[in-house]
């Protein structure tokens, strides 16, 4: 279980990037959503050790995490997949797998990680990490690393942003399959209905604060509100 | 042959015995061993010291070796190897060079390779450079490499300089004819006070001709580099070269593309970049288990293998 308290993060600009964000996380599959700005993704850098917060404790299963570095929380159990997937020079996706799923990964193991994520492995599996990839195939393999860790707690950042429709249909049954089987919890920023759906809890966020949070039957007519009313504001301006 | 000269021949070419095929070791400034076969004949030099390869028109899948490895401090090596390759041949050549320096006095190997690819010959060059010493002298070594290729031949160019050489200017230089490709892929990684010059210069006169000229590279602590990089395209032909460095500590890295055009036709491409490892890069490794440290070393070996 993941439990926030009281986290504040800042800079000089923009001093309440999160302001005091109070979270227990403890369902398998978690869904933050919000307005661009609202803080979703400094949050989920915040857990995974990448932003320092200014102030509050994080708890990862009870253990005080807040002071540990990237490495201690990726050995804790904790995976990210960033919004926008690294590129490597020199590295190849069997290579970023086996690193993800630890020494011993067979090739068999790896190619079936890219399988689950609708990628015919022999086409993939000896190719670059670069930039010769789409942004789907990107997206993709950065998920399938999350797969090969198979850990405690996943954090996925917008995995839909800059992918095309046919991409995002696969992906929503790669999120729906891994929902079933996880045992882990799963963390997901999205602004997709779809994906929000089938969460079993939604986080809202707006100005750095959570807002709202519940199952998506409580919270999806909010969302959708919002939506609409924004769009009627604009209109009306 | 000693067990240091062995380590050398494994890391140079990779070899635990004698190669399969033809092969002329130089250890220390001599002939270790040589062997010539029906289709390559390997025989000395006339009044300088070096080799002449002839391998025979039509000769495929056929390979040959030709390291050299040094021990002996203060030794300055210079040698003249010449490639006469018929045609319609495909070999692949494994040269290389080590040094083991554990003396007070400087070790030098200049290797002079020039190569004469036959029409429609295909040849595949593999060349590794390591040194090692106790850091009282240097490992220098200078490689120059020129290649002249005849109607649709293609050569393929894999140089490697991954550790121990001090001081190195290599030299490579094509001239192609028509529908030849040449292509150069090089890695080098440079250490401590160690610098390395390397000089591309390609000549693009036959049509529609190609050359593809890469070089990755790494400077770290207070090493310098410099790449240069100058094709010359002269008719309808096709031109690219990239150098991609990465820079840490206070190394010191010079990157010179230069393209010349004298025909309308020639279409030719730069691409430089130097630059420290991205922070991303770190992080990601970083969020699947790996320590900073094994983070950079995982992105360097990557980046050079």
């Amino acid at each position: 279980m993941l439990k926030l308290e009281h986290i504040s993060y800042g800079v000089e600009e923009r001093p309440n990037i999160l302001d005091d964000v109070n979270l227990e996380i403890d369902q398998p599959f978690v869904a933050i959503t919000g307005p661009n700005g609202s803080g979703k993704s400094t949050l989920v850098k915040v857990i995974a050790g990448i932003i320092k917060p200014t102030s509050g404790r994080i708890y990862y299963d009870g253990k005080d995490i807040t002071d540990l570095s990237i490495t201690e929380r990726a050995n804790l159990g904790i995976s990210y997949a960033f919004q926008k997937p690294v590129s490597f020079k020199g590295l190849r996706v069997i290579d970023l797998l086996t690193l993800a799923a630890g020494k011993g990964t067979t090739l068999t193991e790896a190619c079936d990680y890219l399988s689950e994520v609708g990628l015919c492995a022999r086409d993939y599996i000896n190719r670059e990490l670069n930039d010769s990839l789409s942004g789907g195939e990107m997206k993709r393999i950065e998920i399938a690393m999350i797969l090969a860790r198979s850990t405690g707690l996943s954090l996925f950042d917008e995995p839909e942003a800059g992918i095309d429709l046919w991409s995002f249909q696969n992906l929503i049954q790669v999120f729906e399959k891994m929902n079933a089987q996880t045992e882990g919890n799963i963390l997901i920023i999205s602004h997709q209905e779809r994906i929000l759906n089938i969460a079993n809890n939604i986080i809202m966020m707006q100005d750095g604060k959570v807002v709202r949070q519940g199952t998506p039957e409580e919270v999806m007519p909010h969302i959708l509100n919002t939506g609409c009313t924004k769009i009627m504001d604009k209109l009306a301006q | 042959m000693d067990a240091i000269q062995k380590r050398l021949l494994k890391e140079v070419a990779d070899l635990d015995s004698l190669p399969v095929g033809a092969y002329n070791i130089r250890a220390d400034g001599e002939s270790a061993g040589r062997r010539s076969t029906e289709n390559i004949e390997i025989v000395s030099q006339k009044g300088r010291p070096g080799i002449e390869i002839h391998v025979k028109d039509g000769t495929v899948n056929e390979s040959m070796h030709i390291p050299v490895i040094m021990e002996q401090s203060g030794l300055k090596d210079l040698v003249y190897n010449d490639f006469y390759i018929g045609e319609n041949c495909d070999v692949t050549i494994v040269a290389g060079c080590g040094i083991h320096n554990c003396g007070g006095e400087n070790s030098q190997h200049d290797g002079i390779h020039t190569f004469y690819i036959g029409k429609n010959s295909k040849v595949k060059y593999y060349e590794k450079h390591f040194g090692e010493g106790d850091g009282r002298a240097k490992q220098i070594m200078n490689p120059t490499t020129v290649v002249h290729l005849e109607e649709n031949a293609d050569f393929e160019m894999e140089t490697a300089q991954i550790g121990g050489i001090d001081d190195t200017i290599r030299e490579t230089t094509g001239d192609l004819k028509d529908g030849a490709t040449l292509i150069v892929k090089e890695k080098i990684l440079t250490t401590g006070d160690q610098v390395a010059k390397t000089h591309f210069s390609v000549d693009l006169d036959g049509e529609h001709c190609s050359t593809n000229v890469i070089s990755r590279s790494v400077a770290r602590d207070q090493s310098r580099q410099e790449f240069v990089s100058r094709i010359n395209g002269n008719t309808e032909c096709y031109g690219h070269t990239e150098c991609d460095a990465i820079i840490m500590d206070d190394a010191h890295v010079t990157a010179s593309p230069e393209l010349a055009a004298n025909c309308v036709e020639a279409s030719l491409i730069h691409e430089a970049a130097i630059g420290k490892i991205a922070g991303e890069q770190l992080i990601k490794l970083m969020t699947l288990g790996l320590t900073e440290q094994e983070a950079e070393a995982q992105i360097i070996n990557g980046f050079l293998k």
